[in-house]
């Protein structure tokens, strides 16, 4: 029981970084229906901006946790939005309405970009960074076991949970949310409304790109290290997340970023770490065959 | 208030209009009929920038629209209620007449809001239902009310009987008519219900295969041998 709570624990807190990466993903292809491959590695880049924010923390003296926490969230959210932006600006929108698989393979392209722009200018070894926030608090101890859930990962939930919440409510109840919504059903007639497509969709790509900062920031904060290459593995997690979820939807990328860390957390406590990346794209399979709507998705229907 | 002079609109290699000319003056109630597939709604699309004139000038008020994109089109006063009504299905009656007043001034939505309501008593009653379980008339009801909410000095409609009981036509042109005799909104209306349509309307064109072939009063063309036997006779009306 121990066991399995602390668990538990462990898998709400990297199912909540899945899931805020899982909703970039989520809301682009709802949007445009593309598959931005490099929301990965806008992740990754969302990370470094944080170790360089928690550097400059540390040489300015900012000593207390939560304002440190503050400003880099802050700053990584602004970086990181800026890239989004520039991405779509350069990268996608000059080949909207070119055929279906154009800005697929640019963004892919885009991904091999960034990884070795970060590994260039960070270089490839992994860097660490300095632990934050330290301790926590023991629930309960059982089986000569202490259960304990360290104050990063109620951070890490609380600051997920809110995040999450926020952009809910902007979805369902602002006049931004419900143009997004309006261009997400049917582009041309938000047009003939008079809502401005494209500035639309570059928002969608900002706040997807900073939420993935968020997540990069949490990742950091986590595993206490980064590498260029970090985005390509939880990129692709997060998709399969936004997938099992229901790709398009937003409440299923949050349930499906929390599935798929329950998965990978419990196969590898109770099977093998070694093959906890298998179990997640085995997911992946499986929900493409047999249910590629996803938990919460529409089924595609095709317009005629 | 409208203005076309030889407009051209392709679709990659097919031409769908050739050299469309007409007018459309402030106050008027103007309709353009013709058979499925003349290029009755492109027309409408174009005026709107989508597509857009491949060759050609339209102007509203005086002033070239051409190449504007569509948002900016639209924010010049025209509305558009288009073919097939394009409701936005997952969001409410509320939302998508929201949506409408996307480029209203917000000091304006509630008494908006109301007169829409009062026009179509049937979207109050529908008021936090999803757009997309309306049916036909009640989504036809929505697109003109969603149109309204913008405060549109021009109001494009393509047809808005298609598809709709007879009972329910006749509510929809009666509301046309009030838009445009009590509020003063100028009404470019397509149709191929042409006998409501030219009965309803001052002027009409007739559209064949992407030219326009006839032009006159309505009642002119609701006279004229050629637009009944193609347009009148043979159940449409």
């Amino acid at each position: 029981m121990a066991y399995f709570t602390q668990q538990l624990i462990n898998a709400v807190t990297l199912g909540a970084i899945y899931g805020l990466i899982a909703i970039g993903y989520t809301m682009v292809y709802g949007i445009i229906g593309m598959i931005n491959f490099a929301h990965g590695d806008i992740f990754m880049i969302g990370a470094f901006i944080s170790l360089i924010g928690f550097m400059i923390c540390a040489l300015l003296g900012i000593s207390s946790a939560p304002a440190a926490i503050l400003f880099v969230l802050l700053l990584s959210m602004v970086f990181t939005a800026v890239y989004g932006w520039t991405i779509e600006r350069t990268a996608y929108r000059p080949l909207r309405g070119s055929f279906k698989l154009a800005p697929l393979i640019s963004a892919i392209g885009v991904s091999i970009l960034l990884e070795n722009y970060v590994q260039l200018a960070q270089g490839a070894r992994p860097k660490p960074a300095g632990s934050v926030v330290q301790g926590g608090y023991n629930l309960f101890r059982a089986d000569g076991f202490d259960v304990r859930v360290t104050w990063l990962q109620i951070i890490i939930v609380v600051v997920t949970v809110v995040l999450m919440a926020g952009f809910s409510w902007v979805i369902a109840a602002t006049s931004l949310g419900r143009q997004q919504r309006a261009c997400e059903q049917d582009m041309k007639m938000a047009a003939l409304l008079g809502v401005d497509v494209d500035r639309t969709i570059s928002l969608t790509f900002v706040m997807g790109s900073a939420l993935a900062a968020v997540a990069g920031m949490l990742f950091l904060m986590y595993y206490g290290v980064v590498d260029f290459f970090i985005g390509f593995l939880a990129g692709i997690k997060a998709f399969t997340a936004a997938v099992l979820g229901g790709i398009g939807s937003l409440p299923g990328a949050m349930l499906g970023g929390l599935l798929i860390g329950l998965i990978e957390v419990f196969w590898a406590g109770y099977f093998s770490s070694e093959y906890k990346d298998v179990a997640v794209f085995a997911i992946l399979v499986l929900v493409l065959i047999f249910r590629p709507s996803g938990l919460l998705g529409k089924p595609e229907i095709e317009k005629v | 208030m409208l203005e076309v002079r030889g407009v051209a609109t392709f679709y990659g290699a097919i031409q769908a209009l050739h050299g469309v000319d007409l007018d459309v003056a402030k106050g008027e109630i103007v309709t353009l009929i013709g058979a499925n597939g003349a290029g009755k709604s492109t027309l409408l699309m174009t005026v709107c920038g989508n597509p857009r004139a491949r060759s050609g000038t339209i102007k509203l008020d005086g002033q070239d629209i051409t190449h504007l994109p569509t948002h900016q089109i639209v924010r010049r006063g025209v509305a558009q209620v288009p073919e097939g009504r394009r409701i936005f299905p997952r969001m409410t009656v509320f939302e998508n007449l929201q949506m409408g007043a996307t480029l209203g001034d917000p000091a304006h939505f509630q008494h908006d809001l109301d007169r829409v309501l009062e026009m179509f008593p049937r979207l109050a009653e529908r008021r936090d239902q999803r757009g997309g379980t309306l049916s036909g008339g009640e989504q036809q009801m929505l697109a003109i009310g969603r149109a309204l909410m913008s405060r549109p000095r021009l109001l494009l409609l393509d047809e808005p009987s298609l598809g709709l009981a007879p009972l329910i036509v006749r509510q929809i042109f009666e509301a046309i008519r009030r838009i445009a005799r009590e509020e003063g909104v100028t009404i470019f209306l397509v149709e191929q219900n042409a006998f409501h349509a030219l009965r309803l309307a001052d002027r009409g064109y007739v559209l064949v295969n992407g030219r326009v072939r006839l032009s006159g009063t309505g009642r002119e063309l609701l006279a004229n041998q050629e637009v009944r036997a193609a347009y009148l006779e043979g159940g449409h009306a």
